[in-house]
């Protein structure tokens, strides 16, 4: 079976449909449809102001879309909180490092989720178990699962934020520029780690400004250009030309 | 570009030089105090046993107090209200006592604490107003409650079980203060470090954002552990009532520049994130014991405000320090 008829075969982990997002009277996102498949990295690419980061919200529970459905494994949910969308299987991990800088690598990995032991007391072993297993599956360096975020790398702390996406996304991981605050090498791990997820059979939306990884991690690339779709392209049949034309908009389509 | 270059070297300098100065310069700093008072003071007696358990029951109050501003502290708020809430908390508990009995007592006493620090808390958490102004505001607005309540008076604490209980009293050989000061000290130990709540308020001290989008609720730990220090500031007033065998406004009025510095000294770090509750026990220890031999050297209640000043001084400074590594 090659790959698009398992695409035909499967359900999408995430439908939009006709998503349509305003803050007060400006139209951030209008007539937004798209499927994310597991096993597949799509990327969302668009100017400033787009809407990308908007639409990373609405999926994510933070804003409510003004109208539009959603649907995770062809069931329509409302995500009216993103405790709800990690309760879909849904994980973001942010540009900005959402991660406590004091607490140590795995007390991060399990923020808020916590496991206990029967005396309600946290279970430490498990935790530093479970943070070590992904994080020699994700190859992410780090020193140790006990070392203090704010001692690692930039890169380091992506990885750790993107090790605790996977541990908790049962189905769907969305990436907001996750490589925009990193250096050259750091940059090469973390998309070294974004690859690694597709065999893991949940669906990955990424956004991106960097359109040579773009075009080395996704599988279908979906346009954006003030709030509309312009177009979505399965990354092995475009260029980089055709893209940035959408993005510009010096091609309709 | 070339400050980009900087900042990194910068930063990269600091991680091979690192040193966890802080988390251990209460015990380094414990043991100099001792040593130099237990020299000087050799002829004075601070070395008897008499004199070294007074120290402990003296400070069970300040202990209890610093336990709760450990959890406040971490969660990135600060306390000041306790200053004028053990105060309040005695002075509720003497006077009930007098017309109802001590259960109600002791009820009026937590109670009153809790209730200040429910103030405190919806006016941080939920209005967001800064915790440094609410609880500097309910630190001035109960000193007045306290001295206005009994015109000024000291209402003695006739009840003998209270005053065993919380003062003079004993189990099992071991003064009642030191049981208050063990069984708080492990409690807060183990909520603090072992339990989801514990991990949650350092997680909010540390990371706001992080916390809320992890799914835990900011302001109610933010209400939570303003409450916690009420409570326990209650009970340092009721600890003072028991041990004092009466209640009046002066109770814990110097005790808030004493427990502030034992906390910071014991390595919690004044904007939130990291703490120990072990290290505020031996801070509050050693701010006693500076105390004590602070009266048994001979200085004047000025020279040893000057003193105490200097060595919170010294502490924030190492505190700062920590944090901009
Ligand atoms: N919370 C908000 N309130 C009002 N306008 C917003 C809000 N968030 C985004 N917008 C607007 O929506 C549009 C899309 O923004 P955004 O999704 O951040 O774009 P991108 O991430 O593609 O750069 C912009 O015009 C922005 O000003
Ligand atoms: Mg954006």
């Amino acid at each position: 079976m090659t790959a698009t008829a398992a695409l035909a075969t499967t359900k999408p982990v995430l439908a939009l449909q006709d998503i349509r997002k305003t803050f007060g009277g400006v139209v951030a996102i209008e007539n937004f449809s798209l499927e994310v498949y597991p096993g597949e990295i799509v990327a969302l690419v668009g100017d400033n102001g787009a809407g990308k980061s908007t639409l990373i919200k609405i999926v994510s529970g933070v804003h409510a879309p003004t109208s539009g459905s959603i649907s995770i494994e062809g069931q329509p949910v409302a995500m009216a909180s993103a405790t709800m969308a990690r309760a879909h299987g849904i994980e973001v991990v942010y540009q900005d490092l959402a991660l406590a800088d004091q607490q140590t690598v795995y007390m991060n990995m399990f923020l808020g989720r916590e496991p206990t032991n029967a005396l309600g007391l946290l279970d430490r072993r498990r935790m530093i178990a479970e943070t070590e297993k992904l994080v020699t599956e994700l190859d992410v360096r780090i020193p140790s699962a006990h070392a203090t975020i704010r001692d690692l790398s930039g890169g380091q702390r992506q990885g750790v934020a993107i090790a605790r996406a996977t541990h908790w996304a049962s189905k769907l991981i969305l990436l907001d520029e996750p490589t925009a605050a990193l250096g050259v090498a750091e940059t090469a791990k973390v998309e070294e780690i974004v690859a690694s997820l597709k065999t893991r059979n949940i669906g990955v939306l990424i956004i991106s400004h960097s359109l040579d990884q773009v075009f080395k991690l996704s599988d279908r690339i979906c346009v954006l250009r003030r709030g509309r779709q312009i177009g979505v392209r399965e990354t092995k049949k475009t260029d980089k030309n055709e893209i940035i034309a959408m993005i510009t908009g010096l091609q309709q389509s | 570009m070339s400050s980009t270059n900087n900042g990194t070297a910068v930063r990269a300098a600091g991680l091979a030089g690192r040193v966890n100065l802080q988390q251990y310069v209460v015990y380094f700093g414990f043991l100099a105090i001792f040593l130099f008072f237990a020299v000087v003071l050799k002829d004075s007696g601070f070395l008897t046993v008499r004199n070294l358990s007074n120290i402990v029951l003296q400070t069970a109050p300040a202990t209890i107090m610093a336990i709760g501003l450990v959890f406040v502290m971490s969660a990135g708020e600060i306390d000041l209200s306790i200053g004028s809430i053990v105060a309040v908390s005695a002075l509720a508990a003497a006077v009930t006592m007098q017309t109802y009995g001590m259960v109600p007592g002791i009820a009026a006493g937590l109670g009153c604490g809790l209730l200040i620090g429910l103030v405190n808390g919806v006016l941080v958490a939920y209005v967001r107003l800064p915790s440094f102004l609410v609880t500097l505001a309910t630190l001035g607005l109960f000193a007045g409650v306290s001295r206005s309540m009994t015109d000024l008076r000291s209402i003695p604490v006739t009840n003998e079980f209270f005053t065993g209980f919380f003062g003079s009293g004993s189990l099992l050989g071991i003064p009642s203060l030191v049981w208050w000061t063990v069984i708080a000290v492990a409690l807060g130990h183990i909520i603090y470090r072992e339990t989801r709540f514990g991990a949650h308020v350092l997680a909010v001290g540390d990371n706001a954002r992080a916390a809320s989008v992890s799914g835990i609720s900011v302001p109610k730990m933010r209400l939570a552990v303003l409450m916690i220090s009420g409570g326990l500031a209650g009970l340092a007033g009721l600890l003072y009532a028991g041990r004092l065998q009466a209640a009046k406004y002066t109770l814990g009025e110097t005790d808030l520049m004493t427990v502030i510095a034992a906390v910071i000294v014991g390595g919690t770090l004044l904007n939130g994130g990291k703490g120990s509750i072990v290290g505020a026990l031996v801070g509050s220890l050693m701010m006693g014991m500076l105390n004590n031999g602070l009266i048994l050297m001979g200085l004047s209640v000025s020279d040893q405000m000057i003193v105490r000043g200097l060595i919170i001084l010294a502490a924030v400074a190492v505190s700062l320090r920590e944090k901009s590594r």
